[in-house]
């Protein structure tokens, strides 16, 4: 009987999903409209004219593709181990794995956050949030590599990150499953009494990007799902969405989507930050790892942090309010202006569209519905803007064009529609192959976008590629959006699934892109600045190889009394100085994975013998004409053998002098 | 001849001499700048010793090292002497202290220019007979003046800058010792 129900239950959006979907006069087989191959055509010696980040959802990674060509120009390792360079089996890399959960090698990377200056890109770091172990990771975009990670105590499914402020103050993010603080042993079915949610604010060093948990706040035990900050006159506040207000813990398909109304959380951070200062905070004991990449010697480390500071809206009247959004929101988007504030109910006909002004008015005037755990609940109609009627089935997020559009996309109905935000008119609308999740136009999110392209990120890619499998790449669409109709101009297929992506103008990242690493800054314990330090240690089992690489030889090239049982470290430096000649490293059998080395960088590859014999190692990025000559022997002897610990390069190692055991 | 000697010191403001090195692999050329006493690279080219060096191991060419150049550390003396004797010059203000001024600097930036030939016709002949590549009948040396394909390179070598301004500095002395002609005429 009661499964009965469910099915009357959701035969209605059905039933209203095929009267919309009928009069869109749909047609999956529109290719393209007229000669579009001009705009995407990036001809051979010419650059793209932006740069698009997209998450790489269960990859873990970022890649960089370049808009208009969709052509991927790299994949960035963030939150997964990455046999290709070696990131997370290296040495100097592997701490950047610690979570208090212990190493964790994986993640679900999901949203992409350019840092900001004034409410602009400023093209200096990108942050992403691992999904899966609460976590948050700042990449260098001198380098594109991952040189900071940031766990999130006390959270769980953060996905509700990592949304930056106008100036890159904090890195506001909320957990998406709440749990007990601290944990503990309790029935799942006392959800509503043990279960609390916590909204983060991470700052952000303005002169080194470093990251910092400034405080969290508790919050009712809700789902937090996607946030937004406020820009120009709503700068300080964050704007949260939130879904299962009904606080099922069972089957929440059906029990998490009874009310017609949920949350959107309105927060006031500079608040906070008067109570934080005010001292009205718990210090909680806790754990969770910070781990940073130091610059000069390019290790990371790990710092386990032990306590945390959490602002309970309870006692601090002001800081925090709710406002009813239609059904399941999921998108939560800010206008250019930052007076209009998107709220998407996924599973509602509707969009909301929220006013600052009035809400901000609502407050003054204590115009409220009531409270929820001591936070006053605004009253919808108060702070409306207005309601977009029946745009399409299903929105979920939301970008913005600068010239008083906007664009969403519908997961159910599949296009991306476009509307005036102050009139709430449909202006047009396009299919997507289909199933579009997040969209991105570059800019989209800040005070200037650039109103030129938009990508919509897909979930399902059926019979857009040559079919592979069972599983098929997730496509990215390219839309010219600069007329006043959106045209459809490329197809590409990502690497994992992409959740959400930021681009940005090339030339505000490609004047500062390194080319290398001086070796004078190396401060690497084990570099060798020059073929004369090129040397091998033993201290007690360990062997230290302090190895360079330069075109075409690896030096020592032959290396003898490693002996069964023995830790042998390969530091290798490598000592060039010209862009674009990495080196790779590679020993026979290694049980973890080969390593790049850069330009001026020492990476540390740990190699283990297990049996005797002459073993070969060699480079494995193709470096010069004479890359396959660069390569060397490692003579592995038993444990109890009198070999001596010897090494050479260009001569023969019986007239190598015996360097005594330390 | 005042003008002529504050000219001469133009030669350790500017390189005298350039080497570009262009191929495929190189996108817009290696530069090499050849100083009074010392070498650098174009833009972004700091390395540029390092870089060529790494280049010509394959073929056996010897390593530059500008330390082990005499003429860098001494040919800024000869030029300090120059500029001495030219305020003597001046102070003598003598035809005949002009003409062998200029004389004496022509003399020696000849000297100059056969001395870099000798060294590009020793880096380019002198090479290592365990070479990994070896071209039979190839030389390496650059051209002192013009473009020259050498393996997977273009070569073009030319004076730069500061050789204009030794250029230069000849014929304002060589003005100073006609102007001095005329007015001791009078």
């Amino acid at each position: 009987m009661k499964k009965r129900s469910y099915i009357q239950y959701l035969s209605v959006p059905f039933a209203v999903l095929a009267t919309l979907a009928s009069c869109q006069n749909k047609d999956v087989k529109t290719v393209v409209e007229g000669n579009v191959t001009d705009q995407v055509y990036v001809a051979p010696g010419e650059y793209d004219e932006f740069y698009a980040f997209l998450s790489g959802g269960f990859s873990g990674q970022i890649t960089a593709y370049g808009l208009p060509s969709g052509r991927l120009l790299k994949e960035i390792p963030v939150f997964s181990v990455y046999p290709e360079n070696g990131y997370g089996y290296s040495e100097e890399t592997k701490a950047m794995f610690n979570t208090s959960y212990g190493v964790i090698p994986w993640d679900d990377s999901h949203h992409i956050e350019l840092s900001q200056t004034d409410g602009e890109f400023d093209g200096r770091w990108l942050f992403v949030n691992g999904n899966n172990t609460p976590r948050i990771a700042r990449i260098d975009l001198t380098t594109f590599e991952t040189v900071e990670i940031l766990e999130i105590p006390d959270v769980a499914g953060l996905h509700c990150a990592p949304f930056v402020t106008e100036n890159s103050e904090y890195l506001v993010s909320g957990t998406r499953f709440s749990l007990p603080i601290p944990q503990k042993d309790v029935p799942i079915s006392s959800y509503k009494e043990n279960f609390t949610g916590l909204i983060n604010y991470v700052s952000v060093d303005a002169k080194t990007g470093e990251m910092d948990l400034a405080f969290q706040i508790s919050m009712p035990g809700f789902n937090y799902d996607l946030a937004r900050n406020g820009k120009g006159k709503s700068h300080g506040w964050s704007f949260l969405t939130t879904y299962n207000s009904e606080q099922a813990h069972t089957l929440l398909e059906v029990n998490a989507s009874q009310k017609d109304k949920d949350l959107m959380a309105i927060i006031n951070w500079k608040k906070a930050e008067e109570y934080l200062k005010q001292g009205k905070f718990t210090e909680r004991t806790t754990s969770y790892f910070h781990n940073l990449i130091d610059e000069k010697t390019g290790i990371a480390a790990s710092q386990e942090m032990k306590t945390t500071r959490i602002i309970d809206p309870k006692e601090c009247p002001g800081m925090v309010y709710f406002i009813p959004v239609p059904k399941s929101p999921h998108g939560c988007d800010v206008d250019p202006s930052g007076e209009y504030i998107v709220g998407n109910g996924k599973l509602s006909a509707d969009m909301s569209i929220y006013s600052f002004d009035k809400l901000m008015a609502a407050i003054e005037s204590n115009d409220f519905a009531g409270d929820i755990d001591g936070i006053p609940v605004i009253n919808y109609e108060s702070g409306l803007h207005g309601i977009l009627t029946k745009p399409g089935l299903g929105p979920l997020h939301t970008e913005f064009d600068g010239k008083g559009f906007a664009y969403t996309t519908f997961f159910i109905s599949s296009e991306v529609v476009k509307w005036n935000v102050e009139k709430l008119e449909v202006v047009d609308r396009q299919s997507t192959f289909y199933s579009p999740g997040h969209l991105v136009i570059p800019g989209g999110e800040t005070k200037k976008p650039f109103g030129k392209y938009l990508v919509a990120m897909n979930k399902i890619t059926k019979d857009r590629y040559l079919p592979t499998g069972p599983e098929l790449a997730h496509s990215a669409q390219l839309f010219d959006i600069s007329g006043d109709k959106m045209k459809l101009l490329l197809d590409f297929p990502t690497k994992g699934e992409p959740h959400y992506a930021q681009a940005i103008p090339a030339s505000k990242i490609q004047p500062n892109c390194k080319k290398f690493y001086k070796i004078e800054e190396n401060k690497h314990p084990y570099v060798a600045k020059g073929e004369g330090q090129a040397k091998v240690e033993r201290k007690g089992n360990e062997v230290h190889v302090y190895m360079t690489a330069i075109r075409s030889h690896l030096a020592p090239d032959n290396i003898e009394g490693v002996k069964v049982g023995d830790k042998v470290y390969f530091h290798v430096t490598n000592l060039e100085q010209d862009w674009d000649v990495p080196h790779g490293f590679a020993m026979q059998g290694a049980a973890t994975a080969e390593i790049l080395i850069m330009p001026g960088q020492t990476r540390t590859l740990l190699w283990e013998p297990g049996s005797v014999g002459i073993y070969a190692y060699y480079c494995t990025d193709f470096c010069s004409a004479l890359h396959q000559e660069m390569s060397g022997y490692m003579r592995v002897s038993a444990q109890d053998s009198n070999v001596p610990l010897r090494w050479s390069l260009g001569e023969n190692i019986e007239d190598k002098v015996e360097i005594p055991e330390s | 001849m005042f003008i002529a000697i504050i000219s001469l010191c133009g030669v350790f403001l500017f390189p005298l001499w350039k080497i570009t090195l262009d191929a495929a692999q190189f996108p817009g050329g290696l530069e090499l700048n050849i100083w009074i006493n010392r070498f650098s690279g174009g833009e972004e080219g700091e390395y540029i010793i390092q870089n060529i060096n790494i280049l010509n191991h394959y073929i056996g060419m010897q390593f530059i090292e500008p330390d082990s150049i005499p003429e860098l550390i001494y040919f800024p003396y000869v030029i300090f002497g120059m500029l001495l004797l030219g305020i003597i010059s001046i102070l003598i203000n003598r035809q005949w202290g002009y003409v062998s001024w200029t004389t004496l600097l022509c003399i020696l930036s000849g000297l100059g220019v056969y001395d870099f030939y000798l060294w590009m016709y020793d880096y380019g002949h002198n090479l290592d007979p365990n070479a990994p590549i070896k071209v039979s009948g190839m030389t390496y040396m650059p051209p002192l003046f013009g473009e020259k394909d050498l393996l997977n390179f273009y070569v073009a070598s030319y004076p730069a800058t500061g050789t204009f301004f030794l250029c230069g500095t000849i014929m304002l002395a060589f003005l100073a010792f006609y102007f001095s002609k005329k007015t001791q005429n009078q």
